[in-house]
């Protein structure tokens, strides 16, 4: 019987993000500031999933992001499945769903809004979560998914 | 109110501002009060305005108070590269109140969260001009005795127009009927109308402007700009096609009144001036009422 290899190796304890369309990959590390952590960590991408064609995963050593952290990602993917695991298994699965609020993060899409010329920190209020929407609280102007622009 | 910036038409609830209405009218039987002695507003108009910067400093004199500021941005630090972040830190040191016109959208909001003192939004960019909503409102209670129920046609570019949108908003809580008049190019964005049919209110489209106007109690003017346009000759054949003439007005209603956020161009002819139903220098006068009105509340001096 032929062993099943994994593409990349399990951890003892930690977080793994699995299910990240690729194009989301960068995006996702820029967003939880996974260049900032200093915990072990083993990132793919480009690897074969039966349910997606082609994912990427993120899996991290000793780390547990709060709710409120880890749902920012659910802005750019969706679909990602959170495992937490405690001594090699899977203690918790979860999906990330989009916050009501979304501080930082995002671009305001309008050129003429006052955050894309001043050091501001954007705020949206997110209108719709299907088909993401967000309203930028300084210029009043809706950002949409096509011309979302993580910072 | 007190303290409380005004950056949007939507920071204030309706009774706030039919407390405001009520105010302005004690400032009209009585402009001229020592409310703001000692008191110093700073007018920081970033982008030139004429008549929202000259009503401003004229309430605020009126009530004895002293006004600091500039009136373009090019006689400010900006041309020495200051970012607004530092001019509202400093000039928030200098005065009690802030009045403030920026080309930026959601600089008012910025400001606000800035600074030490309150913040009125004098117009920032193509986003919110909340005094000139309410100065609109007490022009219409004024003239029609009443807000609720009345029958608004608005005139001209319905999608640009920052002010058709905030006088749309705060009139669809008084059970307005609307008609829309604009070219194709410029109607109303579609989600005003959805905004609308979520309330249950009538609103009826039109392309032509012609005899229709017989049932309106207000007609709201705007100037059609001319850089809207792509094509030049499509801009002439339409700024042509949205002007009201005084013999448009033969039959309507005797009580309807015309208005207009001014400046205009040729959108009414001056033959309609001498109408009694031409509204519009008198609702610029009613500015400096309602500015009166909104600085007291704001600095809670009544």
């Amino acid at each position: 019987m032929k062993d099943k290899i994994l593409e990349v190796s399990a951890i003892e304890n930690g977080t793994v993000i699995d299910h990240i369309p690729p194009k989301a990959f960068f995006k996702v590390i820029a967003i939880l500031g996974l260049d900032k952590l200093d915990h072990q960590m083993t990132l793919g991408t480009n690897l074969h999933s039966k349910k997606i064609g082609k994912k990427a995963i993120v899996k991290l050593s000793d780390v547990f992001f709060p709710d409120k952290d880890i749902n920012k990602i659910a802005l750019v993917a969706p679909q990602a499945k959170l495992n937490i695991i405690k001594n090699y298994h899977v203690v918790e699965k979860r999906v990330v769903e989009i916050p009501d609020d979304i501080v930082g993060i995002v671009k305001c899409m309008n050129p003429k809004c006052i955050t894309n010329s001043e050091k501001i920190i954007t705020k949206f209020k997110v209108v719709s979560k299907k088909e993401v929407q967000l309203k930028c609280l300084y210029c009043e102007k809706i950002t949409d998914q096509d011309n979302m622009e993580v910072i | 109110m007190k303290n409380k910036s005004l950056v949007s038409i939507t920071d204030f609830s309706k009774s706030d501002y039919l407390k405001i209405l009520k105010l302005a009218e004690n400032y009209e039987r009585e402009p001229v009060r020592d409310l703001l002695t000692g008191k110093v507003v700073a007018t920081l108009f970033f982008e030139p305005s004429t008549r929202t910067r000259l009503s401003f400093e004229s309430a605020i004199n009126k009530m004895g108070g002293r006004v600091i500021g500039f009136s373009e941005a090019g006689s400010s630090s900006v041309t020495k590269g200051e970012t607004l972040y530092d001019t509202i830190k400093i000039v928030c040191n200098y005065c009690d109140l802030i009045v403030m016109r920026h080309p930026l959208e959601g600089s008012a909001r910025f400001a606000s969260e800035i600074s030490s003192v309150p913040v009125i939004n004098a117009g920032d960019g193509a986003n919110q001009h909340p005094t000139q909503t309410l100065l609109d409102l007490y022009s219409i209670k004024k003239t029609q005795g009443r807000l609720d129920s009345l029958t608004v046609f608005i005139v001209g570019d319905l999608k640009y127009g920052r002010t058709v949108h905030s006088l749309l908003m705060a009139m669809s809580q008084f059970n307005t009927t609307f008609h829309f008049i604009s070219p194709d190019e410029l109607k109303m964005p579609e989600e005003y109308k959805i905004f609308l049919r979520s309330l249950g209110l009538k609103y009826y489209e039109h392309k032509d402007f012609t005899d229709i106007i017989t049932e309106a109690d207000i007609i709201y003017m705007t100037r059609v700009q001319k850089e809207r346009f792509s094509d030049p000759i499509e801009y002439e054949r339409t700024k042509n096609a949205y002007v009201l003439k005084n013999k448009m007005l033969n039959n309507t209603k005797e009580n309807l009144r015309v208005l207009h956020p001014l400046p205009r161009v040729n959108e009414i002819d001056q033959d309609v001036d001498i109408n009694p139903k031409a509204y519009y220098f008198t609702q610029a006068l009613n500015g400096v009422y309602i500015r009166q009105a909104i600085i007291s509340s704001i600095l809670g001096l009544n």
